[in-house]
C-alpha cells in the first residue's frame, strides 16, 4: 500500500517541519510514503471564495498527481475537507473519486486506520491547549462539538494522551472558531483579527503554553496576532508532538 | 418572540463615555460593507466585548437547556422532519388553514409581496378609521417595511416589545431577532428614553427605564384602534396560530383593541396542534435557554363583538422553496441560535449587517432578497458550521453560506479585483513551476524587504498579525530534495 503524502502550500512554504514531522511519523508506523514532486495545492483558496471556475485547474493537477496512491495523507483538516467534500469544480471521473473518498487527515488516519496505541518516543512535559479547527471538528468528525448532546469523544487529545508528560488544559469557549476562515482573514481582518487574539486570551487564561492543532493555517493565523501583540504562548502541529519533537 | 431582559444588560460608568457606535447604512443601490461597519463597531471596545459577552451567554444558557433534555438531538430530527413535511406540502396545508381560519369567523387574505401586504393592510385600517396601531414584534413586517410604510400614510404604529420599542424610538432597525436591541447597553437606552420619552438621561438603572417605558406605553395601548401581531406557528388542522412572547404585549395588542390583525409568513405552517409539543420546546430554550416563553398564546377566532384578520404572506418564499439549494432555509423558526453561537456576529454586532435579516440566518436570506446589496454578507463568515449544529430545525446554514459565495461568484456579484486576484492564483496553483517560483519570491520579499514594505494597506493580513518567519531549511519541497533525492541535483525530481 503506497500513501502519497499531501503537503499543502501553506505548510510547504512557511512550515516544513511540519511536513517533515508527517513524513517521519508515517514512516515510523511502517508506512511507504511518497511525496510526489508535481503538487501545489487541493484548490481550496478559489473554492472558500466560492470560484469553483478558477479552482479547475489546481484541482485537476492535484489528482494528477495523486490519483496513482492507494490513500493520500495530509496534515491539513481544512485541504482534505476541500478534497473530500468540495472538490467538484472538475468531472468527476473514477480517478477524481478515488481520490476524493481516500484522501485523510493526519489524525483521522493514525486513529481511525492504524489504530496507533502508543508513540514512545514523544515526551512533551507542557500544558498544552488543543485547538479544534472548526473543518476537523465539524466537517471531519475528531470529535463532539459542543454545540451537540452524545458521547463525549476527541481523537486528537486521545492521540495527545499518549504522550508522555503532556497535560492538557482546556479554555473556557472549547471551540469557538480563532477567525482564520480562509479568505475570511484578508476580507474582514478586523473580526479575524479580534477572534485571533480572543481565542489565544482564553488559552491563555486557561494556563496553555502551547497551542496545538491539526490545522496549520489556524495556528499561522493564531501565532501572527500572538506576534503582533507580544503574547508569550507557542504554537505546534499535532505531527511535531506525535513525533517527538522538543519544545 | 422577544426578551429586552434589561437585568442582563451589563453596564458601567465608563459606559456612560462611550457613544453607542452606529454604522452608517449603505444608500440604496449600494452594496452593504459588512467588513467596514464591523470595524467601526470593534472601535467601540465597552460595546464590542459587552456584545460579545451578552451574546455568547445566550449560547451558554441554551447549551445548559438543551443539557436537560435527554432526546435534545431526537427532537431536532423531529422538527425538522414536521417542517421539511409541511413546507413539501404547503399548498394543501395553506388552503387547509385559510379554510379552518374562515370557518373560525376569521378574514383570510393573501398577499404575494411586501407592498400586497401594506396595502392589505391599510385596505383594513382604512375601513375601519384606524389611526393608532399598536403591534407586538414581527420580523415579517420588518421584512415588508411596514412601519415605514404607515408613517407615510398617516398611521400611528407603536411597538409593544420593549426592545423593539427602544429601536423604534431610535429610528433603527433590529438587530437580532429575538434581543433587538442587544447591541445598546443601558446607558444607550437611557439616552434614548431621555430624548424621546424625556426621562433622566442620567438613570440608567434597568427597572427605572423600564418603568418609564411602561407608563408611557399603556396609554398608547389602551387608546388604540387596532392590533397587529406576528406568529411564530399557525396551525393547518385548526386554523389558529400561536405567539410566543416574553411580555405578554401580543395578547395586549391583540386582545385590547376590537380589531387584531396578523401577519404571517406562509412558512409557518404546521400540520398539527400536536406538532406544537416539539417546536415549543425547542423554540426557547435556543434562543434563550429558557424552558419555554413566559407567554405561549393561541389565538382562534375574534373575540365576543371584535374582529380578525389573517394576512399570509410570501414575499419571495415560494421562489426559494423551488430552489433546490436553498428551500430548507425556510424551516427557519426565527430562535436566534445562529447569531448567538456565531463568532463574527457576536464580534460585529447586528447593525454591521445592514439588513432585516442578521448573523448566519441572514447571510443566506438577505441574498435572495436583494443579491447586489447582499453581496458581500455570504463572506462575513468564516463557515464554521456551529450555526448549523445548534439549529433546532437542523438547516444546514454553514454550507448554504457556501453555496451562496459560488452563486454570487458565477453571477459577477464580487468585487472583481476579488475574482481576477483568485482567477491569478488559480493558474498559479495549476502549474507547479509557477507555484514554486512564487514561493522562492514570497520567501525573497519576507528575507530581504523592510517592514515598511510589508506592512501596509495593501497587505490585510499584516494589519492585524505578523507574517510567518521564513523556515531556515527553505520549503518543504527544497528539504525533500536535500534529504531524500539525490543531493547533488538541483533538479532532482522536477518534472517539466
Amino acid at each position: 500500500m503506497r500513501i502519497g503524502l499531501f503537503v499543502p502550500c501553506f505548510i510547504d512554504a512557511f512550515y516544513p517541519q511540519v511536513g517533515i514531522a508527517t513524513l517521519e511519523l508515517l514512516e515510523r508506523f511502517g508506512c511507504d510514503v511518497d511525496y510526489p514532486f508535481d503538487q501545489t495545492c487541493c484548490g481550496q483558496p478559489m473554492v472558500n471564495s466560492g470560484c469553483h471556475a478558477e479552482a479547475a485547474a489546481t484541482e485537476q493537477l492535484f489528482v494528477d498527481n495523486f490519483a496513482d496512491y492507494d490513500v493520500i495523507v495530509a496534515p491539513s483538516g481544512s485541504c482534505v475537507h476541500q478534497i473530500r467534500d468540495n472538490l467538484t469544480a472538475v468531472e468527476q471521473t473514477a480517478a477524481v473519486k478515488h481520490v476524493r473518498e481516500n484522501t485523510f487527515e493526519l489524525v483521522e488516519y493514525l486513529h481511525d486506520v492504524l489504530k496507533v496505541e502508543a508513540f514512545p518516543w514523544a515526551k512533551f512535559p507542557h500544558r498544552v491547549g488543543y485547538h479544534d479547527s472548526c473543518n476537523t471538528l465539524r466537517n471531519l468528525g475528531h470529535g463532539k462539538p459542543s454545540e451537540l448532546r452524545g458521547p463525549d469523544f476527541s481523537k486528537p487529545r486521545a492521540l495527545l494522551h499518549k504522550v508522555e508528560g503532556i497535560e492538557l488544559v482546556s479554555p473556557s469557549r472549547p471551540d469557538e472558531c480563532c477567525g482564520f476562515g480562509g479568505t475570511f482573514s484578508v476580507t474582514e481582518p478586523e473580526v479575524s483579527g479580534r477572534m485571533g487574539r480572543d481565542k489565544i486570551a482564553d488559552h491563555g487564561r486557561a494556563g496553555a503554553e502551547y497551542i496545538v492543532s491539526a490545522d496549520t493555517s489556524c495556528l499561522m493565523h493564531q501565532q501572527g496576532c500572538a506576534k503582533r501583540i507580544g503574547a508569550p504562548i507557542q504554537f505546534k502541529h499535532i505531527a511535531e508532538v506525535l513525533n517527538g519533537s522538543a519544545a | 418572540m422577544s426578551t429586552p431582559d434589561p437585568s442582563q444588560t451589563q453596564n458601567s460608568a465608563e459606559a456612560v463615555r462611550e457613544a453607542q457606535p452606529k454604522p452608517a447604512k449603505a444608500r440604496p443601490g449600494q452594496r452593504v460593507n459588512h467588513a467596514s461597519a464591523a470595524r467601526e463597531f470593534l472601535q467601540s471596545p465597552i460595546h464590542a466585548q459587552s456584545h460579545d459577552e451578552r451574546v455568547w451567554a445566550m449560547r451558554q444558557r441554551r447549551d445548559a437547556a438543551a443539557e436537560t433534555i435527554p432526546e435534545w438531538e431526537e427532537l431536532r430530527d423531529l422538527a425538522s422532519q414536521i417542517k421539511t413535511h409541511a413546507l413539501t406540502h404547503l399548498d394543501e396545508y395553506l388552503e387547509q388553514f385559510a379554510d379552518n381560519a374562515a370557518a373560525n369567523g376569521v378574514h383570510v387574505h393573501w398577499a404575494g409581496d411586501a407592498a400586497d401586504h401594506n396595502r392589505i393592510v391599510h385596505e383594513i385600517f382604512a375601513d375601519h378609521g384606524v389611526k393608532k396601531v399598536i403591534k407586538s414584534k414581527s420580523m415579517l413586517m420588518e421584512e415588508c417595511g411596514f412601519r415605514h410604510y404607515m408613517e407615510g400614510v398617516g398611521i400611528d404604529i407603536v411597538e409593544t416589545d420593549l426592545g423593539e420599542r427602544i429601536q423604534q424610538l431610535d429610528a433603527e432597525d433590529p438587530s437580532h431577532v429575538v434581543v433587538p436591541a442587544v447591541h445598546k447597553m443601558r446607558s444607550d437606552v437611557s439616552q434614548v428614553f431621555a430624548k424621546t420619552l424625556g426621562s433622566d438621561p442620567d438613570n440608567d438603572d434597568a427597572h427605572y427605564l423600564t418603568e418609564q417605558q411602561r407608563q408611557a406605553t399603556r396609554p398608547l395601548i389602551l387608546d388604540a384602534d387596532a392590533g397587529m401581531t406576528g406568529a411564530n406557528f399557525a396551525v393547518a388542522e385548526t386554523g389558529g396560530f400561536v405567539v410566543c412572547t416574553n411580555e405578554g404585549n401580543a395578547d395586549l395588542s391583540a386582545n385590547v383593541p376590537n380589531l387584531h390583525v396578523a401577519s404571517i409568513g406562509i412558512e409557518k405552517i404546521v400540520p398539527k396542534l400536536s406538532d406544537l409539543g416539539v417546536f415549543i420546546r425547542l423554540l426557547s430554550r435556543s434562543a434563550l435557554g429558557s424552558p419555554i416563553t413566559q407567554y405561549t398564546s393561541h389565538f382562534r377566532a375574534p373575540k365576543p363583538g371584535g374582529e380578525m384578520h389573517i394576512v399570509l404572506v410570501d414575499n419571495g418564499r415560494s421562489k426559494r422553496l423551488a430552489d433546490e439549494r436553498f428551500w430548507s432555509s425556510l424551516k427557519c423558526i426565527r430562535c436566534g441560535a445562529c447569531m448567538n453561537t456565531c463568532p463574527v456576529f457576536r464580534r460585529s454586532g447586528g447593525l454591521s449587517y445592514g439588513a432585516t435579516y442578521t448573523g448566519p440566518l441572514g447571510l443566506i436570506l438577505d441574498p435572495s432578497i436583494d443579491a447586489y446589496r447582499y453581496s458581500n454578507l455570504p463572506f462575513a463568515s468564516t463557515l464554521n458550521g456551529s450555526c448549523t449544529n445548534v439549529c433546532p430545525v437542523k438547516i444546514n446554514i454553514h454550507e448554504q453560506i457556501f453555496e451562496w459565495r459560488q452563486v454570487l461568484a458565477e453571477d459577477d456579484m464580487i468585487p472583481w479585483t476579488k475574482k481576477s486576484t483568485l482567477a491569478a492564483a488559480g493558474r498559479t496553483l495549476a502549474s507547479p513551476r509557477a507555484y514554486r517560483a512564487a514561493i522562492k519570491s514570497a520567501h525573497s520579499a519576507l528575507k530581504h524587504l523592510p517592514d515598511w514594505a510589508l506592512y501596509n494597506k495593501l497587505n490585510a493580513w499584516g494589519q492585524v498579525r505578523d507574517l510567518p518567519d521564513v523556515p531556515a531549511e527553505g520549503s518543504f519541497h527544497d528539504w525533500y530534495r536535500q534529504h531524500r533525492l539525490n543531493k547533488e541535483d538541483p533538479t532532482a525530481g522536477d518534472r517539466e
